[in-house]
Order: structure tokens, then C-alpha cells, then sequence
């Protein structure tokens, strides 16, 4: 369903992703792991066209992403994002946060779009704080408001930017549980993470990224056991 | 609070003494050096040579009495001024810090127009604009411009506000962090709906006690279009004045732009003290 041709980028002189090949199917959950700066975000970024491409294809579905004739909106509003930040909306209540994209975006009627809300709320365990604002909320909760937000519209791809980055070491199982729902409910799921265990137990998929290439990708079982470039084992060597 | 005293161990009563003690201390050397600085700004004030003076000319109470009823019919059209302005600057305002935001290439001739607005409207001083206006605008005679001081007032000031008020709120747009434009984009929504539905709230919220700075400020200016003929307040006390040959009528009018004025401040500390309280996390 996404398929990534030689994307390149570049930040002025330096190169943050230098020729990547990734094809992603239907329901395959896929972990990027690689050090900070490897081109983990930036690769996620390009890929929801928040950042330009500046050589290669990005294809989602029958849609050329890196086609710059493309309406941005309209193929950001197939794909969802979550922020290692939260960037929960601050001025509106956790169940606005939840409706606010399906009514503006997808044009759902108010009262469904509430009622999905509170479905979602209900399921991370939130429900007695759809009322709540994001600022009275800690960083767990805030992070499952973000994920139920990013899934409220239903996207077919769904990317996740090391959502457990800035989380108390006790509050990321919380999080990562409710990523191993969406999982389980067949989602396709990108994510970057330094959840080295979690990227073990749930992915179908480990690529791991160093300077901008993707210096290996497979399994998890093969990744973790028996890496076959150097670079992979030493990386996770300092992981463990 | 401490419920079962028993439960509270002999050096806790020992600190909770301690503490009640210094807290009558702060507070009597507080009440006593405001009595103290009081009492010799009154002194200094009621013993210099021109006292009585002043008093007779600049506090007069039957004087008071006398032009109060004056003033304050010529107060309502500060009132009216004030508040018809507002309703007009908030919209201009509003369209000018878009248009300075917005990335459109279509708006750049619109940019340059709101940023030289901006720029020569708040280098040129308020009583300056009121009297271009004021005396320049009705010199065009062109058809549909109005005739009266009382619009050609609200223009001056609209124009010369609107300027500032504009700034406020490009500067609260502009201080939303990124993230938040992301993530609203993230999630499918077009730049338009980002700016209107996630960015705008948050930096209207944000530039509130600027905001009402400069509405306060705007009040106040309203005296500048006496310049022009407008029998507004400080006309009206200065009429009072020459006609009387004393100036308690202009203690009177600055009494009026006090009382406006205040309750406005207070509104204003406690709405930072709330934004305060909550970005602490209540």
C-alpha cells in the first residue's frame, strides 16, 4: 500500500535520507529503529508531506505522493500522524481535540463524530476526561488522546514519530498497549522508536536506518539474534 | 489543616508558631510603612507654599457639583466613540495580521499594503492621524466620505488602532508553536481551517492582556478628538473652565476616564493570573 522509490533529502548540506526503498502492505506494522538523526522523522515527514522529497517516489495506494500537482490535504487526510510532543490542541477540551478533524476534514455529522470520539476515549481508558482540557492530563494520557485522535479519521496508514520518546518510563507501557490494539485490529502502522522490545514483540517488520540508508531490514526475530550487517548488531549491542 | 493536633509532632507546633508569628510581623510592617509614606506624600502635598491654591482651583467642590452633569453628557460620547471604534478596529486588525501571515502568493500585493498600513500608522502619532483625518479628509470632497466629527473621529481612531491591534494579534500568531500547525495539517486540515479553528483561538487567547492594553489606551484617546470640535469630555471640561476661570471640571473629566478605566485593569491582572495558573497546570 506505500511504496518508497530512492527518497532522498537533504537539509542544506547535510543529507538525511540517501536513497530509501521501503514497500509497506496492508496491515504490516513496520518499526524504523537507527539512532537520533538517522532520517527516522524526516522519512515519516516525507512520507505525510510535511516535509518536501527532494528525489525519489512516494506512492500511497494508486497516489503518487511526491506528484506536485497533489493536493496535500487531501492525501494528508489518508495517512495519520502522531508527534513524539503529543500537540494536543490546548484551547479545546480532549473531545473536541477527537472531533475537530472528522468534522472539518471528512465532514462527519456532529453527533457521530461525537459519538466515535467517545468510543475511542473509551477504549485508552479516558472517558472521564472527554471534558477534561489537554494541560490537566499527564503524559500518557495525553499521548493516547493523540493516538485516538490520529485513528478518529480512520486514516489507511498510520505513522508513529517516537510517541514514547518523551514519556516517564512508567507511562509508556500505556501507550504502546494501545499501539499493540491498533495492531491487532489489522491497522498499518510506521513507527519510529527506541522501544527496542516492543519493536521486537509487535513488529512484523525492523528496518533500521543509519546516515539517511537503510542498512538492513527484516524480521524481528532475524534483526534481534542474528543481524547480518555489523552496523545492525553493534547499534542494538548499545540498545540492549 | 491540621485536624487532631495530637497527631502533630512538637517541632511542627514549634514551626507552625514560628510561621503565624512572622506573618503578623510581615504584616504590620507593611501596613505601617503604607501609613508612614502616606501620611508624608499628604504632608509634603498639603504643606507646599501654592497648597490652598490648588485646592480652591483644581478641587473645588461646589465647582465639582456644578459641571458634573455637564461632563457626563459630553462622557457618553467618549463611551460612544470608544465602543463603536472597538467593533471596528477588532475585524481590521484581524484581516491585516492574516494577510501579513498568510503564504498565499496571490495576497502578496495585500502584504505590502498591510505592512506599510502598519508602518505608518503606528509611526504616526494618534493626535497627528486625528487631525489629518479630521481636518484633511473632508478637504477631498469626495462623494460618500463622511461629514461628520463624530465618524471622521472614529476613523482617526480606527485606523490609528487598528495598526496596533493588528501587531498584538500577528505577534500571538505567530508565537503558536509550529507543532501545532502540523498537527492540525497532520490531520488533513487545510491551511485556512488550520489558522481559523486551531491557531487563531490560541493566539487570540494568548495576546488578551496586550489586547485590552490597547483598548484601554484607545479610551483615554478618545480625548484627542476634542482637537477636532467633538464636545467629548475633556471639551466639555474645558469650556466649563474658561467659562469659569477654574479647573476643577478637568479633575472632574479625568475622574470619568479613571473610572472606566480601572475596573478594565483589574480584568486584565486577573486574566493573566488565570492564563498564569493554568499553564502551571490547575
Amino acid at each position: 500500500m506505500l511504496r518508497i522509490r530512492n527518497a532522498k533529502k537533504s537539509f542544506g548540506d547535510q543529507v538525511v535520507l540517501d536513497g530509501i526503498d521501503l514497500d509497506v502492505a496492508t496491515g504490516e506494522v513496520v518499526c524504523l529503529i537507527g539512532a537520533s538523526g538517522s532520517g527516522k522523522s524526516t522519512l515519516l515527514k516525507c512520507i505525510d508531506l510535511l516535509e518536501s522529497t527532494d528525489d525519489g517516489d512516494i506512492w500511497l495506494g494508486d497516489t503518487e505522493l511526491t506528484d506536485p500537482a497533489l493536493n496535500p490535504d487531501a492525501a494528508r487526510a489518508r495517512i495519520g500522524m502522531v508527534f513524539q510532543s503529543y500537540n494536543l490542541f490546548p484551547h479545546m477540551s480532549v473531545l473536541r481535540n477527537l472531533m475537530v478533524a472528522q468534522r472539518a476534514v471528512h465532514g462527519v455529522k456532529k453527533a457521530d463524530a461525537r459519538a466515535k470520539a467517545l468510543a475511542l476515549l473509551e477504549r485508552v481508558n479516558l472517558a472521564e476526561k472527554a471534558h477534561a482540557y489537554p494541560d490537566s492530563l499527564s503524559g500518557g494520557q495525553q499521548q493516547r488522546v493523540a493516538l485516538a485522535r490520529a485513528v478518529a479519521t480512520d486514516p489507511e496508514l498510520l505513522l508513529l514519530d517516537e510517541v514514547t520518546s518523551a514519556l516517564d518510563p512508567l507511562l509508556v507501557g500505556e501507550v504502546l498497549d494501545f499501539v499493540a490494539e491498533l495492531k491487532a485490529e489489522g491497522r498499518t502502522i510506521i513507527m519510529a522508536t527506541h522501544e527496542m522490545d516492543f519493536a521486537r514483540s509487535s513488529a512484523d517488520r525492523i528496518v533500521f536506518l543509519a546516515d539517511g540508508q537503510i542498512v538492513e531490514s527484516g524480521a524481528p526475530e532475524q534483526i534481534f539474534t542474528a543481524p547480518r550487517q555489523q552496523r545492525t548488531a553493534q547499534f542494538l549491542a548499545r540498545h540492549r | 489543616m491540621i485536624n487532631e493536633q495530637s497527631t502533630v509532632s512538637a517541632r511542627q507546633l514549634e514551626r507552625l508558631a514560628y510561621r503565624r508569628k512572622r506573618t503578623i510581623r510581615r504584616a504590620s510592617v507593611g501596613a505601617l510603612s503604607t501609613l508612614l509614606v502616606f501620611a508624608l506624600l499628604t504632608w509634603v502635598v498639603v504643606n507646599a507654599p501654592g497648597w490652598s491654591r490648588v485646592q480652591a482651583t483644581f478641587f473645588n467642590a461646589n465647582h465639582a457639583k456644578d459641571s458634573l452633569p455637564f461632563i457626563w453628557d459630553a462622557f457618553w460620547l467618549n463611551i460612544r466613540l470608544f465602543m463603536v471604534t472597538e467593533l471596528l478596529v477588532l475585524p481590521l486588525a484581524l484581516l491585516i495580521a492574516v494577510v501579513r501571515v498568510v503564504p498565499s502568493p496571490a495576497m502578496l500585493p495585500f502584504k505590502i499594503l498591510a505592512a506599510a498600513y502598519t508602518d505608518i500608522f503606528r509611526g504616526t502619532p494618534t493626535l497627528l492621524v486625528v487631525l489629518l483625518i479630521g481636518f484633511g479628509l473632508p478637504a477631498l470632497r469626495l462623494a460618500g466620505i463622511p461629514t461628520s466629527l463624530f465618524w471622521l473621529g472614529v476613523i482617526a481612531l480606527t485606523l490609528s488602532y487598528g495598526a496596533y491591534v493588528a501587531e498584538a494579534l500577528r505577534a500571538g500568531i505567530l508565537s503558536v508553536h509550529p507543532t501545532q500547525w502540523a498537527s492540525g495539517r497532520a490531520l488533513g486540515m487545510s491551511y485556512g481551517q488550520t489558522l481559523r479553528k486551531l491557531i487563531l483561538p490560541q493566539a487570540v487567547r494568548r495576546v488578551m492582556p496586550p489586547l485590552i492594553n490597547d483598548f484601554v489606551s484607545l479610551q483615554k484617546d478618545t480625548a484627542l478628538l476634542s482637537t477636532i470640535g467633538l464636545v467629548e469630555a475633556l471639551r466639555a471640561a474645558s469650556v466649563y473652565q474658561a467659562e469659569t476661570f477654574n479647573f476643577t471640571s478637568l479633575a472632574v473629566a479625568a475622574l470619568f476616564f479613571i473610572a472606566l478605566t480601572v475596573p478594565i485593569a483589574r480584568v486584565t491582572d486577573w486574566m493573566s493570573l488565570r492564563a498564569m495558573r493554568r499553564q502551571v497546570g490547575g
